[in-house]
């Protein structure tokens, strides 16, 4: 933990309604790691996620204290700019939402918004991402197609390489592979561990087993408050907290 | 960059214009109403019946039709509910397990509430013709209710689906058979009847075209049901095409209290609406 | 216990009874309208009464094509002007207003709807009229009295906002926030989501919402009857009078029964409504229930 955080949340509070979902939450996340937060459901993981890209601007009644670093640059700062802010961040939501579009102009979407317009870039890009995401073979020859042919584990990889395309620094990953098979959560797992190379991956599960998996840090969430932030292994084997040793053990869940 | 901030920019600038004419318009036509009536209203208009014929008479006011349109749009109200409870208990507590034929008849209840008025206008005349009936209130009752079944049908189904599976499953599970649960469920649903009422009432008192061949038209207060009855809006209607500057006049402050008494409708079924849901939530 | 069950049974049967009657009226009325025009299309068959120009009841000769043409003209109008205001109008209360906005835009698109159609016409001949003639016209043709299918357009356009926009707001609501978030999150702005996910979706509804109000256009009599001038020929510019079906129906039944086949002209003038307006309705109720049902799974 020696290196600089990539995110870097200091004070957030997040009110909805009259609810407090998160109370001051300090946290650095590494950067080119896989952090995974850990909860019983209700706790205020998906917020946590959602606040890292500014996703809740378009809820009402959403309150949000504090401030969120990324690459030292406060996203909740009045002049930040939201678009950007969201650029550097891939979402890969639980169920896989394919835009209506094809394939490849699911893949070209990004890219295309942020100014790119030559065939031969798109061409490139859109093969370099399914590549990436172990697409490619399975659907180089539809790439027309409507993007909801596809099944839904294939969707959650187009969704990925989607997000991939427009040169994000993180991914989020907000319970994944919930909706997916055994053999798609292996694959989107893999893919979660080999992308760390180049990527800051912060994921939300509430698998103990999938985040013992991937993860290199965990942070264990507990009624809106960070209970225990360490690498994997202490935080599962060894926790500090009592609250942790009881989730760790199945007692709150 | 700069290029997408600013279309962003245009098109929330033309939205925003945009929704502003269409829910100002709502003031715009008001305000007109209000505006141009407000001028000739008296008390005469809503005590008397129209003196020396309601084209060129310059005298009196439209109490006739104030009348008459009460008692079209209530007995149509009335005789609608009598067909439309029945059939949303049916559809609803009746049908189960036949999800295809229910949504049928729900979608055919659409596809008449959408059937303009004048067709069921010049329908109610065929019945009336074949029955012997003269243009008369009765004629009025008649295509009304027709007009108005399909608009409390699809009111009372709506509310019937807010009712949870599990009061019905209840009062099943006790023994009850299918008429007595259907009992329980109007019971729940009784503020919900009376928005579908509000909504059927405002409805059939500012349509024309479903009167126009049926319910003929009198300068005076009908006393019985084969009597020719006036109302509002076809007293709007006729009096605006007088060459006399009072009738027209008459016109615009019929227009006025017509406007006052749908407004008032449709704010108390909002009203009606809001609480009901929020009973339900 | 039996007389329980018993009256269960009756009961049942009897609402089966009401529910068969008023579903059955929408082929009765078909039938009854039909029946009735029998006379005249014996006389002139489909395709005269709908192509031939000449009206001329006195003589025989009913050509529908100027009633055809008025109902057309009318009815494009208003759509043209009601459908992208209704549609920026919906996307502004779903997707920007905030919730306090919000609240006070919903009843008054509400209160639009219950105005009744007679006070649509006294707005119209109050204020469209004078606006056409006085404002519009001048810049376009020498003269106009302003009473035109224009202004019978706008008049329905305003009619048919209510409607237009309350279809497209369900249907808005409909699309799930992830698929939103998802093109947010690749750094879209919101625009950029709006016109190239959320519209591409919604466009079914948008759709079924302009069939289904063109349908209610097409049908609307009073309020048109009072501003588009009452003229039986082809009108061929959005300043010339037109003669609406409807308007057509709604005028002339007085001398219903006083005129040889007029009784049966008018009631083939409230079929081809009824056919042309049943269709669309049908249409666009697929269409609606398809878009709910492929939502739901």
């Amino acid at each position: 933990m020696t290196q600089t955080p990539h995110i870097s949340v200091q004070h957030l509070n997040v009110h909805i309604g009259a609810q407090h979902i998160l109370k001051d939450i300090n946290i650095n996340i590494p950067d080119k790691k896989v952090t995974s937060i850990i909860g019983p459901s209700g706790c205020g993981k998906t917020t946590l996620l959602k606040s890292f890209n500014r996703l809740w601007d378009n809820t009402a009644d959403v309150k949000i204290t504090g401030k969120v670093l990324v690459d030292n640059e406060d996203i909740y700062a009045p002049n930040a700019e939201v678009t950007h802010i969201r650029k550097k961040m891939g979402l890969l939501s639980q169920r896989p939402y394919p835009l209506p579009m094809s394939i490849y102009d699911n893949v070209a979407y990004g890219p295309r918004i942020h100014g790119i317009r030559k065939k031969q870039v798109l061409d490139e890009l859109v093969e370099e991402q399914l590549k990436a995401t172990g697409l490619w073979n399975e659907v180089k020859d539809r790439l027309n197609a409507s993007a909801t042919r596809l099944s839904i584990g294939q969707q959650q990889r187009l969704c990925l390489a989607r997000g991939l395309a427009v040169g994000p620094e993180i991914i989020l990953g907000d319970e994944s592979t919930s909706a997916l098979d055994p053999v798609s959560t292996a694959i989107i797992e893999d893919l979660f561990i080999s992308l760390k190379e180049k990527y800051s991956i912060v994921l939300v599960t509430h698998i103990l087993r999938q985040a013992r998996r991937v993860s290199d840090y965990i942070i264990f969430v507990y009624m809106g408050k960070i209970i225990e932030f360490g690498p994997t292994e202490e935080v599962l084997l060894n926790p500090k907290e009592e609250l942790t040793k009881e989730y760790v053990k199945g007692y709150i869940s | 960059m700069k290029g997408r901030k600013l279309e962003e920019l245009f098109f929330r600038v033309l939205m925003v214009l945009a929704t502003i004419l269409v829910a100002g318009s709502f003031f715009l036509i008001v305000g007109t109403v209000f505006f141009k009536g407000f001028h000739y209203m008296n008390l005469d208009m809503i005590t008397k019946t129209p003196g020396g014929g309601f084209y060129i008479g310059k005298e009196g006011g439209v109490l006739n039709a104030i009348v008459g349109s009460f008692y079209v749009a209530g007995g149509a109200t009335i005789l609608g509910l009598l067909v439309s409870i029945p059939v949303a208990i049916f559809i609803n507590l009746y049908m189960d397990g036949k999800r295809f034929l229910s949504n049928t008849i729900r979608m055919a209840f659409d596809v008449l509430f959408g059937i303009p008025s004048i067709v069921y206008g010049a329908f109610g005349f065929l019945i009336m013709v074949y029955f012997g009936i003269r243009a008369s209130l009765l004629g009025g009752i008649i295509a009304v209710t027709l007009l108005v079944i399909p608009i409390l049908v699809r009111t009372l189904d709506e509310v019937i689906r807010t009712v949870p599976f599990e009061l019905r499953d209840a009062a099943l599970s006790l023994g009850s058979t299918r008429w007595e649960t259907a009992k329980v469920v109007l019971r729940q649903i009784r503020p919900g009847i009376f928005t579908a009422i509000l909504l059927s009432f405002g409805r059939a008192i500012g349509d024309v075209a479903s009167v126009l061949f049926t319910a003929g038209f009198s300068d005076n207060v009908p006393t019985s049901l084969h009597e020719p009855a006036a109302t509002l809006p076809l007293a709007i209607f006729f009096q605006l095409g007088s060459p006399v500057e009072e009738v027209q006049g008459r016109g615009y402050a019929s227009a006025l209290i017509l406007t006052i008494i749908v407004l008032i409708i449709t704010i108390l079924s909002d009203i009606l609406i809001k609480k009901f849901s929020k009973h339900k939530i | 216990m039996n007389f329980r069950l018993l009256k269960d049974k009756i009961l049942s049967k009897l609402m089966l009874v009401f529910t068969l009657a008023s579903v059955s009226l929408l082929v009765i009325i078909g039938i009854g309208l039909y029946y009735k025009s029998i006379p005249i299309i014996h006389r002139l068959s489909w395709g005269e009464l709908i192509t031939s120009s000449i009206w001329k009841p006195l003589k025989g000769l009913f050509g529908f094509f100027p009633f055809i043409m008025g109902t057309l003209w009318v009815t494009a109008i208003a759509i043209i002007i009601a459908l992208p205001l209704c549609l920026l109008t919906a996307l502004y209360i779903v997707e920007y207003a905030p919730v306090r906005v919000k609240r006070i835009l919903t009843p008054f698109v509400n209160l639009l709807s219950g105005i009744p159609p007679v006070i649509f016409g006294v707005w119209g001949v109050l204020f469209i009229i004078p606006l056409i003639q006085i404002y519009i016209a001048p810049h376009f043709v020498e003269f106009s009295t302003g009473y035109s299918v224009l202004a019978g357009g706008i008049v329905l356009a305003v009619m048919i906002f209510p409607l237009i926009v309350s279809i497209i707001s369900e249907v808005l609501r409909t699309i799930p926030q992830e698929l939103k978030d998802a093109s947010l999150s690749l750094g879209a702005t919101k625009w950029e989501t709006i016109k190239k996910v959320i519209l591409r979706k919604a466009l079914p509804g948008i759709i079924a919402a302009a069939v289904l109000a063109i349908s209610r256009a097409f049908g609307e009599t009073i309020a048109v009857l009072m501003v588009c001038g009452n003229n039986a020929v082809v009108p061929h510019s959005v300043f010339d009078p037109g003669y609406p079906l409807p308007a057509l129906i709604a005028n002339n039944y007085g001398e219903m029964l006083s005129i040889p086949l007029y009784d049966s002209a008018l009631m083939f003038a409230a079929l081809l409504l009824f056919i042309i307006i049943l269709l669309f309705n049908i249409i666009s109720r697929v269409i609606l229930a398809r878009l709910e049902r492929k939502l739901a799974a």
